[in-house]
């Protein structure tokens, strides 16, 4: 027995104890037991991973659901592409917990903090390893609540609370596709379980599993942020930085891209849903593409690179190469994780500064947040030998092999990404610093995971992922080009070059080209008032209908009106009734007659005297 | 030689109880009420005897011996209270014996 | 000649009954009510319940009646005022009257064709040795009871006028 439910299970203990009895533990007891647990989940998954081999572990515990002909069992399973995520989500977690202790040292709520984390982990680790789609849901929904927990740590902000409120509401838009494709998997397979879901996948007409497809991409777009439902993300950077770096970034957001990898047959079944996936994560990455470009926080600034890159993910699922996307999916948590980590290095040094025109020249004053975070910076952009430029290339290459419109779509994105990326490091290390902190280093306890994340962000690329999860999905053949690469490589030092010539060589020209600009910049820095346009066309809408309609109407009006109604109707026809208690007998004997009159009337009508 | 129907009886007992109906209804004052539901107590009595004398039994005389017995003895109380009334409400008119009003 | 018997003492019921409900002072209708008692006495007579008429004249006209008739001299009844007041009694009060009347001619039609006719002494079984056995063999129970039922109403009238109610 492999025992899989001690990896979420270690997390979830961590949770209970800080949750509960956290209150009284001293900070190093609190974080001895979220990191300790964390740890040893990685530990185990690591076992398990290394015990794998080919095959696929499967773990039944108990019946959950038996309700007539369905069945849906409590069960874990291992195969290559949960033993990926695991050692993401476990490995990068833990790094994660380590910097918390450092960066969350001077926070009122550490135990919180720290038991919401464990919580986000426990249920992290069930969405990977559950063997059917409620199971996954189960853990799809717990990440929705841990990220608003989360995002509205410190509660007592009203952008905090708002943001979480916004994560959870457009998260759940996203979780009503994925309820009505779980609906109508049921409906048309009778079982949830994905060993059984995908053999009968032969069988079942193409617009059913299209229409399945295409429920469970509205669930994806929702957890992973792609449009129109990536709204949520950048505004969740109202959370700590380590919240940023692990939720909305290396974990919770791959959820959705890890759902298609593992529901790929369905999607190789239904084309256009997958041709669908394709579309919306090109369209995703070239946009938030060009609203980063525009950005003053620094933290914004990777939010939006997030969001673009996980359209990249997407764009590599939809063109059938899956394993390209879930590869991407890992080189994207070593680096992204160290950027956000590095950014909240920097935060903590200028004491809680996130806009970059504030910053400048730190690279000499913390020395070791500026390597760690040039390493991310080279690895986002493509160049290799770095992780970014195996993966980003194999999806590009796959993209070209789609259509070719789509590799240069995907090029001119990736020359945007190093622009913006490296935008960041010149504003934030180069040049005069332009603010009036006191930049100091970060604490061992902090540098050391930038550390290991970016040894792993430079050498992460030669884990072979692709040759791993060969057996998985379906070989995607696709001819390796020089030159297919090659431009991608040259599209990345371009951007990196143009970065340099506005931000080092000439620093005025990025002022005057953003005023020479004019209506487009404003345009782009605004995020294409997409936001605003949510707001007027869809929430406005929704709440003042709720409010007249629904709550005046409906619940005050009609409800509450039946309700009282039957109050006064009772009290009027008691006010008419107490007329007949008049106190007099005379009455009261017309009464009795009239009474026995119409009995008697009756009772011969219905024929009972004969 | 024949005799007078039995369904004459019954119309008089009919008769005489609506009268009595009438008097209760109509008329104010608590004795004349009274004495109303005697007449209807003696309508009964009538059709109870004519019942009898069809099926040729001796029930409905007792029945009606019963009855008579009963009413007396309701007379007797009835009067009493109607002295207890007038030494409390100085009136014999029984629309204004109405404090059970809602 | 049964049947001009029992039209006479009919009428005279009736008559009497009506000046009962129409006299305004209450002595006057006591007397009527006392015709009305004689007269079914009668009627008993006629139906051969020769027990009950004698009870009815000895008890209802002799005791009953006499009682009223103390009552109403004790209490200083006078004539009625002018009129009532209950407007329910007069509004419904006709109506109803006239339609329990209609219901009551209608059932007793229907179930009494004029087939059964009464003659005098056709029925002798109303004698007092018949009723006295029924009495005491087949209702002893109500017998007893009523009897029970008297003494109450002799304590309760006892109770209920005197004086310091």
């Amino acid at each position: 027995m492999h025992q899989l439910w001690l990896i979420p299970a270690l997390p979830f203990a961590g949770f209970l104890i800080n949750g509960i009895l956290g209150r009284r533990f001293s900070k190093s007891a609190v974080n001895t037991i979220a990191v300790g647990s964390v740890l040893l989940a990685f530990v185990w998954a690591l076992k398990t991973v290394l015990g794998l081999g080919e095959d696929r572990i499967f773990e039944h515990y108990f019946n959950w659901i038996v309700a007539g002909g369905l069945q849906v069992g409590c069960d874990f399973a291992v195969d290559r592409l949960t033993a990926v995520m695991l050692l993401v989500v476990t490995g990068v977690g833990s790094l994660i917990h380590i910097y918390s202790i450092g960066y969350m040292a001077h926070e009122g709520g550490y135990y919180r903090f720290f038991a919401y984390l464990n919580l986000f982990m426990f249920f992290m680790l069930t969405l990977v390893l559950a063997a059917n789609y409620l199971l996954l849901f189960v853990g799809w929904e717990g990440v929705g609540l841990c990220s608003y927990l989360l995002i509205g740590f410190w509660f007592h902000k009203k952008s905090a609370t708002n943001a979480g409120n916004k994560a959870f509401i457009v998260n759940r838009i996203g979780d009503f596709g994925f309820s009505l494709a779980m609906l109508m998997i049921v409906v048309n397979f009778g079982t949830l379980d994905f060993a059984r879901v995908f053999q009968a996948v032969t069988a079942k007409p193409e617009g059913v599993l299209t229409t399945i497809a295409l429920l469970l991409l509205v669930g994806a777009c929702g957890k992973s942020a792609q449009f129109p439902l990536y709204v949520w993300l950048p505004d969740a950077m109202e959370g700590p930085t380590p919240v940023s770096a692990l939720i909305h970034a290396a974990t919770m957001v791959t959820a959705g891209v890890y759902m298609v990898a593992r529901s790929f047959p369905i999607y190789l079944r239904a084309p256009a849903a997958l041709e669908m996936v394709a579309y919306i994560g090109l369209f995703t990455a070239a946009f938030a593409a060009t609203i980063g470009l525009a950005q003053n926080d620094i933290k914004k600034v990777f939010a939006y690179s997030t969001v673009s890159q996980l359209g990249y993910m997407f764009l590599g699922a939809g063109t059938g190469a899956f394993s390209a996307g879930i590869y991407h999916l890992m080189t994207h948590a070593f680096f992204k994780a160290l950027l956000f980590l590095g950014a909240g290095s920097v935060i903590h040094a200028l004491s809680g500064e996130q806009d970059m025109r504030n910053m400048g020249g730190l690279r000499k004053k913390i020395p070791w947040t500026f390597w760690t975070l040039m390493m991310a910076a080279i690895a986002i952009s493509g160049v290799p030998p770095f992780a970014g430029f195996f993966s980003k290339d194999a999806i590009l290459v796959a993209a070209y092999h789609h259509a070719p419109w789509m590799y240069w779509v995907g090029v001119i994105t990736a020359g945007m990404t190093a622009f913006y990326v490296f935008r960041a490091m010149f504003l934030t290390f180069f040049g005069e610093y332009r603010g009036h902190e006191h930049p100091h280093e970060s604490p061992a306890v902090m540098t050391i995971p930038l550390a290991v994340l970016a040894v792993l962000s430079v050498v992460g690329g030669f884990i072979g992922i692709p040759v791993w999860l060969e057996r998985v999905f379906p070989p995607a053949e696709v001819p390796e080009e020089f030159w297919l690469v090659a431009i991608s490589v040259a599209a990345g030092l371009i951007g990196i070059s143009i970065a340099y010539l506005m931000y080092i060589a000439k620093p005025g020209l990025a002022d005057s080209i953003s005023s020479s600009l004019g209506a487009l910049y404003r345009l782009v820095y605004n995020k294409y008032f997409v936001d605003e346009i949510y707001d007027a066309a869809v929430v406005k809408p929704l709440v003042s209908g709720s409010r007249t309609v629904l709550w005046r109407g409906v619940d005050a009006g009609l409800i509450d009106g039946a309700v009282n109604g039957v109050g006064s109707t009772s009290q009027g026809l008691g006010g008419w009734l107490k007329l007949l208690q008049s106190g007099n007998i005379r009455s009261y004997a017309t009464w009795v007659l009239f009474g026995s009159v119409i009995l008697v009337v009756t009772l011969s009508l219905i024929g009972a005297v004969r | 030689m024949s005799g007078p129907p039995l369904a004459w009886y019954l119309i008089l007992s009919a008769v005489l109880f609506a009268l009595g109906v009438a008097g209760f209804l109509f008329r104010k004052s608590i004795i004349t009420l009274f004495m109303s539901i005697e007449l209807m107590l003696n309508a009964v009595n009538l059709s109870f005897v004519a019942f009898s004398y069809q099926l040729k039994q001796v029930n409905g005389h007792i029945l009606a011996f019963f009855v008579m017995v009963v009413a007396a003895a309701e007379a007797a109380v009835g009067l009493a209270i109607i002295l207890t009334v007038f030494k409390n409400r100085e009136t014999l008119n029984v629309d204004q014996v109405n404090s059970m009003k809602y | 000649m049964d049947v001009i018997l029992f039209l006479v003492f009919a009428i005279i019921a009736v008559v009497c009954a009506v000046n009962v409900v129409v006299q305004t002072h209450p002595i006057s209708s006591a007397l009527s009510l006392i015709g009305v008692m004689g007269s079914l006495a009668v009627l008993y007579l006629l139906l051969g319940a020769e027990f009950l008429a004698m009870a009815q004249i000895i008890v209802y006209a002799g005791a009953v009646m006499v009682l009223f008739v103390f009552t109403i001299m004790l209490l200083n009844a006078g004539a009625e005022a002018k009129r009532g007041r209950s407007l329910t009694a007069q509004l419904l009060g006709f109506p109803l009257l006239i339609a329990f009347l209609a219901l009551a001619s209608y059932f007793i039609q229907r179930f009494y064709p004029g087939n059964a006719t009464v003659h005098f002494g056709a029925f002798k079984g109303g004698t007092a040795q018949n009723i006295g056995r029924a009495l005491f063999t087949q209702y002893l129970l109500p017998f007893e009871v009523t009897s029970i039922l008297i003494l109450i109403a002799i304590v309760g009238a006892v109770v209920l006028a005197r004086k310091e109610i």
